[in-house]
């Protein structure tokens, strides 16, 4: 058994000038676009939490909107722990009950015409409700005119542990840089409560579901190999030199590449002399691109 | 003699070139009301940094009216301003003017544009191909310019050292990475510790200016520093904000300073250049020069 002083190290991060830059980058985003104001899924876990307080620190908590949008089968504790954010920051709070919505579509999916796997039908429930409070939010950020903050983090990007145009759908993205073990202190340096540093990490799409119970390794181990492979460019092997599990570092390195499609803009068939995103490239924000002006 | 020199670490605003020619007046006359001769912009000052295909739109020849102008705002003051140049025959550089009272004195076209990591430069501008110094007149004399990631290369200060400096400039746009982690520090303390070295071997005071506020996903550090020509720091600015960082050296120190370290004086040149020729010879898998083994 490896103790964990031998195995490579995880992420460092010195949380206060992380936040300095993140509330920095978050202010840019609204200067550049001509927005005041940002709407976000609030769940309850900590990825959504810090971002609420990153948020609010970057705009205010009058002018950020956290939505609370249940399922039937989602746990009272996220609702509390969501509670806990909302009151903490003082910013506007909305709760929409996905159920009505999310349950027609559901139906279909549990009345297959021919039989799938468990998994599958896990996989697609789950997506359906991540789609489901996209639209909500997007449809939020109409009314309440504001922009989207994405709240994924780093560790999930890479593995792509998170539902395209679902919870990945967003303006932009503050924590995106961020792993989940460096997002935890830089959560704990913002002040979210304790409740929520403290509990096991869940997308709560079901009863007693965990993203370290799903994804079958510890978000510890999964960032020490990601912060070898990918920050430190270190190969499989070195990984395993260095005390890192071979299953789990070939397990992290063939999911980083398999979800690539999930981290990028869809290829476009190039048939013209200059195409968007091929040799078609500018800033996403530039003179122009700022709405009002 | 007693001269002083402000650093104007500014957040100029992507594409926006008229708005970005008012904000760089507004800090010459700030610091003309600090009593400064010299004052130097960042690199890309009056365009932003992360362009792409705005490169056209925002590039200006070397002798454009606005430039010129923006010289004029304090006629007795030295500018030093990075901007993008579009020569005769429509060639883009990322390059720094040197400028007095409505006069082009210098011009220098970044030799080494990083096209690597986080930089995509060599994909939007071209290379200069020269390295001088520029008489500005009493009392500092000869001036070498330079453009951020030139400073990465010993060579370039060097030259520039030997060819007369007694102030080089370097203008700078300096993207963070991992704010807070020891990576993050070492880029920046790697910019202390050449920038120290620099001053040092090339007994040459330095003025530095890098960029602060953010792009896309990038946030420019700043850190802005005068040093003298012992490597004394004499002046630093904050690390992110906006600053006009303000401060003297005393140009007469450098007689006596290159009297106790004759380093520049006693180069050996002529066996410099021997050596480089034959390892340009040897890079090149040519057989070396008939006059050496």
């Amino acid at each position: 058994m490896t103790e964990p002083g031998d195995l490579p190290p995880l992420p460092a991060i010195e949380p206060a000038q992380a936040v300095d830059v993140i509330v920095g980058f978050i202010r840019a985003q609204m200067e550049q676009t001509g927005f005041e104001r940002i709407v976000l899924g609030l769940s309850g876990g900590v990825d959504s939490a810090a971002v609420a307080f990153l948020c609010a620190r970057a705009v205010g908590a009058d002018n950020l909107l956290a939505i609370r949008m249940p399922f039937r089968t989602s746990s009272d504790a996220s609702e509390t722990d969501a509670l806990r954010v909302v009151s903490a920051l003082g910013c506007r709070t909305e709760r929409v009950d996905i159920t009505p919505m999310a349950e027609p579509m559901l139906a279909l999916i549990d009345q297959p015409e021919q039989p799938v796997g468990g998994d599958v039908l896990n996989v697609r429930r789950g997506n359906v409700m991540a789609r489901q409070r996209m639209i909500v939010v997007y449809d939020r950020s109409a009314a309440f005119d504001a922009l989207v903050a994405g709240t994924s983090n780093k560790t999930e990007a890479l593995l792509g542990y998170g539902t395209l145009h679902g919870d990945m759908a967003a303006a932009f993205a503050p924590i995106g840089d961020l792993y989940k073990t460096q997002l935890r202190s830089v959560a704990a340096e913002l002040g979210v409560p304790r409740e929520i540093l403290d509990k096991p990490p869940s997308a709560d799409l079901w009863p007693g579901q965990t993203d370290e119970g799903e994804l079958g390794r510890s978000y510890d181990l999964l960032d020490r190999s990601l912060f070898a492979l990918v920050d430190r460019r270190w190969s499989v092997d070195r990984c395993v030199a260095a005390g890192l599990d071979r299953a789990l570092v070939e397990w992290v390195a063939g999911r980083v590449a398999r979800m690539e499609f999930k981290r990028q803009q869809p290829p476009v068939a190039k048939v013209s002399l200059r195409t968007p995103g091929i040799d078609h490239l500018y800033p996403r924000r530039r003179p122009g691109s700022r709405r009002g002006v | 003699m007693e001269y002083r020199i402000a650093l104007a670490q500014m957040a100029p605003r992507l594409g926006e070139v008229d708005a970005n020619f008012a904000l760089a007046a507004d800090w010459l006359r700030r610091s003309a009301d600090s009593n400064a001769r010299l004052t130097v912009f960042p690199e890309l000052a009056l365009t932003g940094y992360l362009l792409q295909d705005l490169v056209p739109d925002v590039a200006m020849r070397a002798q454009d009216e606005r430039l010129l102008s923006l010289s004029r705002v304090s006629p007795e003051m030295l500018v030093a301003v990075g901007f993008v140049e579009e020569t005769e025959d429509h060639r883009y550089a990322n390059s720094a003017a040197l400028l007095r009272d409505g006069e082009l004195i210098g011009l220098h076209r970044k030799v080494y544009l990083p096209t690597y990591g986080l930089f995509d430069e060599g994909r939007f501008t071209r290379p200069g191909e020269r390295v001088r110094t520029h008489e500005v007149g009493p009392p500092v004399g000869r001036i070498g310019l330079s453009v951020c990631e030139d400073f990465w290369h010993a060579s370039l200060p060097m030259i520039q050292a030997l060819d007369g400096a007694s102030l080089l400039v370097n203008v700078a746009a300096g993207p963070s990475r991992a704010p807070g982690s020891a990576a993050g520090l070492a880029a920046i303390a790697g910019w202390h510790k050449m920038q120290d070295t620099y001053a040092l071997l090339g007994t040459v005071p330095i003025a530095f200016c890098n960029r602060v506020g953010n792009e896309e996903g990038l946030t420019f550090w700043g850190g802005s520093r005068l040093l003298a020509g012992d490597g004394s720091t004499v002046v630093e600015g904050p690390l992110w904000e906006e600053a006009l960082v303000v401060g003297t050296i005393e140009t007469d120190d450098l007689r006596m300073q290159r009297y106790g370290l004759p380093l520049l004086a006693d180069e050996r040149l002529e066996l410099t250049r021997r050596e480089l020729d034959r390892i340009i010879t040897e890079r090149a898998g040519l057989p070396p020069p008939a006059d050496l083994e």
